[in-house]
């Protein structure tokens, strides 16, 4: 049962082995529009692990004192996405208010994070394995750092590739799934140390 | 747009405009649930139902939504679609219900659903929008179960759980893995632009 497992392998395993790109498909959309440059890329992937620490943390105490205390569970979707939106918003007016510098570098990233499948994925998954605190948070911060690693693998072969002659048709999304399916089969590699599922 | 034909709407949303393999939209999940096809059946039709009607729902409320809160209540609505989709599985479905497990409660960010909302049925009367939403839905529905069909035959020698395996060949693990969901889906992908720039290159 999962509540036994080992938070620090949760974190690798979240980095490596169940890596929310390449083995759950999670957070296609902006990995594949925001991955043309290495720079921008980098960005995202750092907004949308310190997002998804944070929301992994509030959603984990408001589905435990919350949700399930009057056992509402068929609310659940629409509060996690409630978080989620709101914690960007008021993320991003703190940023823009206190720390400019970062704001300038992250703030244009945030909106596109609240659609981005990954957080809300990564809290339905923290909630079906009945993760505890540390767990989550832990799981939450290492499917981040997976994810920032994932897109920042493609963005860097993106941009060797751009000048590359292709057939027609490849170039653009049709490309960037076939780096991906490379890179997923790579990471099977991983799969040995150990699962969680 | 406003006084497009049915017949139209619905071979753009299929064909030429598939949300999936020409917009790259809702990639997650047609990706991670085409392992089998009985999975992408219910997937898709679910899609297609929240589709469907949140385009319609927020179609007949285009009106009435101030325009600053609209991505809030076009969530909400379609949070409220999806929920009705969850508990229809966990009631009748339970087992596949199970199989998709997270991935049911992500249609909620299934970028196809809000993409209709925002590019449909803002400037659309609730019919013609449903209907666009109804075969956006369908249109992914018909590109997981090509998905799922390859993955199936080849990764389990099934297809719908029956075994067509009537050779006996050696099934391929890959198939079942996330790698060969990314390759057949950049294939499809590349097959529908490659065509799309020989119609554009034979209208010049």
């Amino acid at each position: 049962m999962a509540p036994n497992i080992n938070p620090i392998i949760i974190f690798i395993a979240s980095i490596f082995t169940s890596n929310m790109i390449l083995s759950n498909f999670l957070g296609m959309c902006s990995y594949l529009s925001v991955s043309s440059e290495y720079k921008t890329a980098n960005g995202l992937g750092m907004a949308v692990t310190l997002v998804l620490v944070l929301t992994t943390a509030i959603n984990w105490l408001v589905y435990t004192y919350i949700i399930v205390p009057p056992e509402r569970y068929y609310l659940q979707y629409i509060i996690f996405i409630m978080v989620i939106a709101a914690l960007v918003q008021i993320l991003e007016m703190g940023m823009d208010r206190y720390t400019p510098d970062l704001h300038a570098k992250l703030g244009i990233f945030l909106p596109l994070i609240t659609v981005n499948c990954a957080i809300l994925g990564v809290t339905l998954f923290m909630v079906i394995r009945h993760y505890n605190f540390i767990q989550s948070l832990l799981f939450g911060l290492g499917s981040g750092l997976g994810w920032w690693l994932a897109i920042n693998m493609l963005a860097a072969i993106r941009e060797k590739l751009a000048n590359a002659k292709l057939p027609p048709g490849v170039k653009g999304p049709a490309l960037s799934f076939i780096i991906t399916g490379i890179m997923a089969m790579a990471f099977i590699g991983f799969s040995g140390i150990f699962t969680i599922q | 747009m406003v006084n497009e034909k049915t017949s139209a709407i619905i071979k753009r949303n299929l064909l030429s405009e598939n949300q999936v393999l020409r917009a790259i939209l809702g990639i997650c999940s047609s990706l991670a649930v085409t392992n089998t096809m009985r999975n992408s059946l219910v997937m898709g039709l679910g899609v297609a139902f929240v589709t469907g009607l949140s385009s319609l729902t927020l179609s007949a409320m285009r009106n009435i939504i101030p325009h600053r809160v609209r991505m809030l209540v076009q969530t909400l609505v379609i949070a409220a679609y999806v929920i009705f989709v969850d508990l229809f599985l966990q009631a009748f479905l339970p087992d596949i219900s199970k199989q998709l497990g997270p991935y049911v409660g992500l249609i909620i960010t299934n970028c196809i659903i809000m993409g209709r909302a925002e590019a449909y049925a803002q400037q659309n009367p609730p019919l013609p929008a449903a209907l666009d939403g109804l075969f956006a839905g369908l249109g992914y529905t018909m590109v997981l179960l090509g998905i799922s069909f390859i993955r199936e035959v080849l990764g389990f020698g099934t297809l719908f759980g029956m075994n067509v395996n009537f050779i006996r060949f050696e099934t391929w693990t890959i198939m079942i893995m996330p790698p060969a969901a990314f390759f057949i889906i950049g294939g499809m992908i590349w097959f529908m632009s490659a065509r799309a720039a020989g119609k554009a290159a034979k209208a010049k």
